[in-house]
């Protein structure tokens, strides 16, 4: 455990990518097995234990620690397993112990019954230093949050084994837990494991955003046009061996969305393909607070199913059958795509349209008119692109529509997690309307932790503390002093929030202190020019 | 709320010994101010008259300028008494920084301790803090949660010095405040054998040479300022908090940013902040010594004057120790640095 304790606590640490590679590839190649292979598990959150979950670790919090400095504690820290692990005091009373290896711990942690787990971690805990409890129990919550991806491990394995790392990402999800087989290969000591059937993830093809300034050397007729939709990007993978629905991060979200797995199981014809995942209402998409409701629940009951049913909109294939079709260019695709979407008629999909323009300027004035809910903007692709993997230069583009902005007044403000547990980093925000009273008054229309930089993060974190005027537990209300310059995609109707209306996408733009409070924005002239 | 003491109150200028007619670091210029240490949050400038320890008056001098340092200026050393109006003054070590001092007042037979800021852990570059039994006792709580609990400060500089093997050709800029944690932070790696040259930002170099003048040993000094950057490799440069993850840092080769502070206990925190190295040393009470220092003193009752006097607070009254919270607003104003 000390190895694998110590390779998160420098991860955390090291800001440079290639540092982090290089404390991996050395984790890697030194660990044993199975230690390492549990390792990669854990950092890919390919882990999980039926029994063993962040409740277990409260518990055992409420047993040792008194339930006030606790709250207080875990307030300031902002995560759970960090918390626990600074705070737990080693009983004394308890005879010497060895501390586990990482593998004992995830070996005893899949097979221990629920009830003999507190004791059993209790024990771990007693036996190790504060770092090797951070690992501990950052396995039991699941989600490590030291800075290093799935993906970035993966880098190291393929700089080990000297290939390129959508390698390993393409037998990824063939292969389970310690990786034995995985290792094997990348050491030269066995075969590339063999995915002929499997129903793996394959790298996601991504579009870089779109410098306007190149718009003017674009030939028209190049390029293919199709609206950016507002979901969520999913690969449909259906082979001889079973159907799986990605995330363009390669997480299986399957049982999230049963109803396409099951269209998906129902097609008379294999293929991998490539689209939008939408709530589709009465055929049209709806708006991705919609689909925000599906993808809050990992398993949807039947009412979820049937208010909010989800839609895939297709836009690509990368596999006809077992055909693969990456290496065809867009035109190509789009026809086979077409075709097999003619013979297949798959339930719960059609297919995303292009959208017809005579030139650039034409396309301008289209992207400019899109207002549509769950239009984000436009994607522009070369008519000649193969399908690559990553987020090359060149062959894609994505052209948002122009953000909106608004000026609004900080209400209230709560510490971030992770990264930010110690500044006030979420905002909320509002804008004026005439109160009952007939006084003016804010109502909140939205929350945004995002667009700003560190300095900016600074100054906003110290304000809120020198303007505070209430606290509810962690949140702060603050002086209605300070106006902030909102960006947003698009605003949305919204019961759920009391000025009745809800912000996509809202990022702090700018720090207004150059403008005093009452010249912030009007809630009802807001709602008259956006919605 | 009436206390166990009603001579001493909780003023917006800060705590006022009503019989002594004296302010305890008041935030703002006062007719009679009694300093407990040097630290900007604390010792606050153009004060009419000022009662300190020696080593804290020669600080303030040295931090504000001898005309802002208090009109007058009074020394009293540790242990010697002062009668003031009906009190009788008297200061003892508090173990924070090099002259910092707790204030002991005794007045119709009773006594009152306002400690300033303190710690419990061994530093080579102060005297200990002391104990002093007490009615009432006025604490800090800097890092009153049980998360914080110091490890021993020479295991920080074993990892220090572990990583500068590791890392021959960077440069391992350390963060420390000005006054106080850098010249712990230097004595200690004295200590643990360290006796290379160690070169500092300028802003922390007449600090160090006060401390010098007082009879902390330093060994080798000197101005990082005008350093080539070859010359820095392999070296250790310590500067303000700010200045090392900042532009200053750009003039040594490759730096490894560290910081020394309690708060870096915190790994989120110290990552925040873009700590690459981040050690554990802290002048302030961890939680646990600030649980024992608040039974040992025996109070009745215990003030709290800033920090996360909550958690503080609920430990005492498990205790079955009354503990009240001043908020006295404008202390640990150097809560990152410390």
């Amino acid at each position: 455990m000390i190895a694998f304790a110590s390779l998160l606590e420098r991860l955390i640490f090291t800001p440079s990518r290639n540092a982090k590679i290089a404390l991996l590839r050395d984790y890697f190649t030194t660990a044993p097995d199975p230690d390492r292979g549990y390792a990669l598990a854990a950092m890919a959150g390919a882990l999980s234990f039926s029994a063993a979950k962040p409740g277990l670790i409260r518990a055992l919090a409420a047993e040792r620690m008194d339930p006030v400095l606790f709250d207080l504690s875990y307030d300031y820290v902002g995560d759970l397993a960090e918390t626990v692990a600074l705070m737990w005091q080693v009983d004394a009373g308890r005879p010497d112990r060895v501390a586990p290896s990482l593998g004992d711990v995830v070996m005893a942690l899949e097979t221990t019954p629920k009830a003999a787990l507190p004791d059993l971690v209790g024990a771990w805990l007693d036996a190790s230093e504060s770092s090797e409890r951070f690992a501990i129990l950052k396995l039991i919550t699941g989600a490590l949050r030291v800075g290093a991806s799935a993906r970035l491990a993966k880098t190291a394995l393929a700089e080990i084994a000297g290939v390129p790392t959508d390698d390993i990402e393409e037998v990824w999800h063939g292969l389970a837990p310690p990786y034995d087989a995985l290792f094997a290969w990348i050491e030269g000591r066995g075969a590339r494991p063999d995915m002929a059937d499997a129903p793996v993830f394959r790298p996601t093809m991504l579009a870089q955003p779109l410098d306007e300034a190149e718009l003017d050397r674009f030939v028209a007729s190049e390029w293919r046009a199709e609206w950016k939709w507002d979901g969520i990007r999913v690969q449909l993978v259906r082979t001889a061996q079973g159907a799986r629905l990605y995330t363009r991060t390669a997480d299986d979200i399957g049982n999230g969305f049963p109803e396409i797995v099951q269209a998906m199981d129902d097609m008379t014809e294999d293929a991998v393909l490539d689209g939008e995942l939408l709530v589709m209402q009465d055929g049209e998409p709806a708006p991705f607070s919609s689909l925000q409701q599906r993808l809050n629940r990992k398993s949807p009951g039947p009412a979820m199913l049937r208010n909010f049913p989800a839609g895939v909109r297709l836009y690509d294939i990368l596999f006809d059958g077992t055909e693969d079709v990456r290496g065809l260019g867009f035109d190509a695709r789009r026809a086979r795509l077409e075709a097999w979407f003619a013979r297949v008629r798959p339930k719960r999909m059609d297919l995303s349209p292009l959208v017809d323009f005579a030139n650039m300027d034409a396309l301008a004035e289209i992207r400019a008119g899109a207002r549509a809910a769950a239009i984000e903007g436009l994607m522009l692709k070369r008519a000649d692109s193969p399908y690559l993997a990553g987020r090359p230069r060149g062959p894609w583009w994505k052209w948002k529509r122009e953000a909106l902005t608004v000026d609004a007044v900080m209400m209230y403000a709560q510490r971030g997690h992770g990264r930010r547990s110690s500044y006030y980093s979420d905002y909320t925000f509002g804008l004026w309307r005439v109160g009952e009273d007939g006084v003016d008054e804010l109502v909140p229309i939205g929350k945004a932790y995002s667009g700003i930089t560190d300095e900016e993060l600074a100054f906003l974190d110290r304000w809120v503390r020198n303007h505070t005027i209430g606290r509810f537990g962690p949140v702060r209300e603050v002086e209605k002093s300070l106006v902030l310059e909102v960006a947003f995609d698009a605003a949305q109707r919204s019961a759920r929030h009391k000025s009745g209306v809800a912000l996509r996408f809202p990022r702090i733009a700018r720090i207004r202190t150059d403008k005093p409070a009452h010249e912030a924005d009007r809630l009802a002239e807001f709602v008259a020019q956006t919605l | 709320m009436s206390g166990v003491i009603s001579w001493l109150q909780p003023r917006p200028e800060g705590l006022y010994c009503v019989p002594g007619n004296f302010f305890i670091d008041p935030l703002r210029p006062v007719a009679r101010a009694v300093i407990t240490h040097g630290h900007a949050d604390h010792a606050r400038p153009e004060q009419d008259r000022v009662l300190a320890t020696p080593e804290t008056l020669a600080i303030m001098r040295t931090r504000m300028g001898e005309d802002r340092a208090g009109k007058t200026q009074q020394a009293l050393r540790y242990g010697e008494t002062l009668a003031l109006g009906g009190v009788s003054l008297r200061l003892a070590p508090a173990g924070h920084v090099l002259g910092s001092a707790q204030v002991v007042m005794e007045h119709a037979g009773q006594r009152a301790v306002v400690s300033g800021d303190y710690k419990r852990a061994a530093d080579p570059t102060c005297t200990p803090f002391e104990p002093v039994t007490c009615d009432l006792f006025v604490t800090e709580a800097t890092f009153a949660l049980p998360v914080f609990r110091h490890p021993d400060p020479m295991h920080e500089i074993g990892k220090l010095l572990h990583n500068m093997t590791l890392f021959p050709e960077r440069t391992h800029a350390i963060g420390a405040y000005g006054l106080g944690k850098c010249q712990r932070v230097i004595a200690l790696l004295r200590q643990a054998g360290y006796d290379a040259p160690i070169y500092l930002h300028g802003a922390l170099l007449p600090v160090c040479a006060l401390y010098q003048e007082f009879g902390v040993d330093l060994g080798d000094l000197r101005p990082a300022t005008g350093e080539a950057k070859a010359a820095l490799r392999g070296a250790l440069v310590i500067g303000p908090p700010a200045a090392v993850t900042d532009r200053w840092a750009r003039r040594m080769a490759d730096p490894v940013v560290c910081m020394a502070s309690g708060w870096m206990r915190v790994r989120q925190r110290a990552r925040a902040r873009g700590v690459e190295l981040p050690l554990v040393i802290s002048d302030h009470a961890d939680w646990d010594e600030l649980l024992m220092t608040c039974s040992e003193v025996g109070a009745e009752e215990i003030w709290v004057t800033h920090g996360r006097e909550d958690a503080l607070i609920h430990a005492l009254s498990l205790r079955q120790i009354r503990g009240r919270a001043l908020r006295l607003l404008g202390y640990g104003d150097e809560d990152e640095a410390e």
